[in-house]
């Protein structure tokens, strides 16, 4: 019975009772089991991760009115593995003034920059690699070795246009970083912590998109900048930089960039959904009487799974629907637009979050949800005003050049 | 030994390791990427003193904001990203005197310290260090005014930042 209720403890009591009994000594065996722990993860989060190629292609197919891989395999379901071999027989080719080890490295880190985030997922509250303290500043700090590895990439590549994507994804992941980081606070604000397990018991039984919506679609933009993906997909622009930071990888190696971004834009849906809609909860069914039976490590895996597949289909959505937005004006939304929306966001949050504690619970969850919405009615409306004072004056020099010209 | 010390001497080797491949190799691009890791070595030393928001902020800011600019300048700026010129300059034997002077001084007086021998007493079990790190910046009895003068230091930078920048029409 205790095995449905705390799987982990289990597994590793029992195993610690074999190793031991084998005569190893048991911080020798508590070792062992903690590294089978992250091999079994990372395992699972592989085979996912094939998965995902999968899914990947049958949705953009969707939107695209496609049907997408049918052939091999019921649904096409064996595709991914055709791709794999592929990927793996294919020939493995450095450019000639490649910078070896930086080549060769690149790859690896962008797939772990990925595969560290999950140290602190918590996929149940028994189930996680580790509770930290500072887990909002952690997933930022994963971030900061996905743009070295981009850009390690983009240089040792020895290419024009690989540099230049590295140069344009770069400079996208470095401003993207800092609205995200300031969103991310609000929930902090909330929960009191910044570990992301308190976070996600902070939201039992009210989700944070209730009380900040304003900053789950700004942290669902800044994450879709963050992993690059259109409409802000500027690092690899395929009809410009044909694949931008790349290019020059081939076989598994470019498939390790692929599948670290297909595994990226999913743990993103699943930040999203850590953030913002509760993570592993079920928004407090699991706290109504006859339901507590919801309060099961497999059904919260489960849950989040699902919750991280839905904000990853959103991701998706965007990209296969919006057009690439021009570099400069990508930035100039960031730091005139986005960068201090949040700040706003944040600081009103706080001050309303001060004012109303103690205040019955829907005052406090309509005082904060108004705040939001007059935070983004005022931001909306003063970026009209700006716009259409800059269109008048592009139109303005238009009717001087007709005049001049009749 | 215990695991925790083996741990430090192989961290505190490969910090040392790449310090000082930072500044023998000639490739600017490598030197840039050693000062990485070099971060990264000291980020983990934060961790293994229990200091787990300055090993987080030392990868967020250094690695992450500082040491990529560096990357980028070198990148943007210089031609020949091979660095032709002597390594050691007239002065070389003042360096390593001092060096050496100030190794040994501070071995001398670590000698007699008697904190070197003593263990750290372990945390109160609900003692949350970034709580505690908060409270403090904020509390009038510890860094209250000290956070204050950065902050107003660092807007005082950003501003001229924005002012020398900015494009006058």
């Amino acid at each position: 019975m205790s095995f449905w209720k705390d799987p982990l403890k289990v597994a590793a009591d029992w195993l610690t009772g074999i190793l031991t009994g084998w005569g190893m000594p048991e911080i020798a065996a508590q070792i062992l089991i903690g590294f089978l722990g992250v091999l079994v993860l990372l395992s699972l989060l592989m085979v996912l991760d094939i998965l995902l190629v999968w899914v990947e292609r049958k949705v953009v197919s969707r939107f695209q009115s496609r049907i997408g891989p049918n052939r091999v395999g019921p649904f096409g379901l064996i595709q991914p593995f055709a791709d794999i071999i592929k990927l793996l027989i294919k020939e493995d080719t450095t450019p000639a003034g490649a910078d070896r080890v930086v080549y060769n490295l690149a790859p690896i880190l962008s797939m772990m920059s990925v595969l560290v985030l999950w140290a602190v997922v918590p996929l149940a509250p028994n189930i996680l690699g580790v509770d930290l303290n500072v887990g909002v500043l952690y997933i930022i700090a994963t971030g900061a070795i996905g743009t070295l590895s981009i850009i390690m990439a983009g240089w040792s590549s020895n290419n024009k246009y690989s540099l230049i994507g590295a140069f344009r994804e770069v400079a996208v992941m470095l401003s993207f970083e800092i609205p995200m980081l300031t969103v991310m606070l609000i929930p902090t604000i909330f929960a009191g912590s910044m570990g992301v397990l308190a976070i996600t018991q902070a939201q039992n039984p009210i989700p944070n998109f209730l009380l900040s919506p304003l900053g789950a679609v700004i942290f669902l933009i800044a994450a879709i900048a963050e992993l690059g993906r259109s409409p802000f997909d500027m690092g690899e622009a395929e009809s410009e930089l044909v694949s931008g930071y790349n290019i020059e990888y081939s076989g598994m190696k470019f498939g390790m960039f692929y599948a670290g971004e297909l595994l990226h834009a999913f743990t993103f849906g699943g930040f999203w959904a850590i953030m913002f809609f509760g993570g592993f909860g079920l928004f407090g069914l699991e706290n109504l009487p006859g339901l507590t039976w919801l309060n099961n490590p497999f059904i919260n895996v489960a849950t989040l799974l699902v919750k991280a597949l839905v904000g990853y289909w959103v991701i998706m959505w965007v990209k296969y629907t919006l057009l690439r937005i021009r570099i400069d004006h990508m930035l100039a939304f960031n730091w005139k637009f986005l960068t201090p929306v949040a700040f706003t966001l944040l600081m009103a949050t706080a001050f309303m979050n001060a004012l109303l504690r103690g205040t019955p619970t829907w005052l406090y969850v309509l005082g904060l949800f108004l705040t939001n919405v007059l935070v983004g009615w005022i931001s909306l409306e003063a970026a009209r005003a700006y716009s259409r004072r800059e269109r008048e004056k592009v139109e303005g020099v238009k009717k001087a050049v007709e005049v001049s010209h009749s | 030994m215990t695991g925790e010390q083996i741990i430090f001497l192989v961290v505190a080797l490969f910090t040392l390791g790449s310090g000082l491949m930072v500044v023998t190799t000639r490739n600017l691009v490598h030197a840039a990427l050693w000062l990485i890791a070099t971060l990264f070595g000291v980020a983990v030393m934060f961790a293994l003193l229990n200091a787990s928001f300055l090993a987080v902020v030392q990868v967020v800011v250094y690695i992450g904001a500082i040491a990529i600019l560096f990357i980028f300048a070198v990148m943007l700026t210089r031609k020949e990203l091979r660095d032709q010129g002597p390594q050691l300059n007239r002065n070389w034997w003042l360096g390593a005197l001092l060096a050496i002077l100030t190794f040994g001084g501070l071995f001398a007086l670590l000698q007699g310290w008697s904190g070197l021998s003593k263990t750290a007493s372990a945390f109160p079990p609900d003692f949350d260090a970034v709580t505690a790190l908060g409270n403090a910046l904020v509390s009038p009895d510890a860094y209250v005014l000290p956070f204050e003068v950065a902050s107003v230091l660092l807007v005082a930078a950003l501003v001229g930042a924005v002012y020398i920048a900015f494009n006058r029409k």
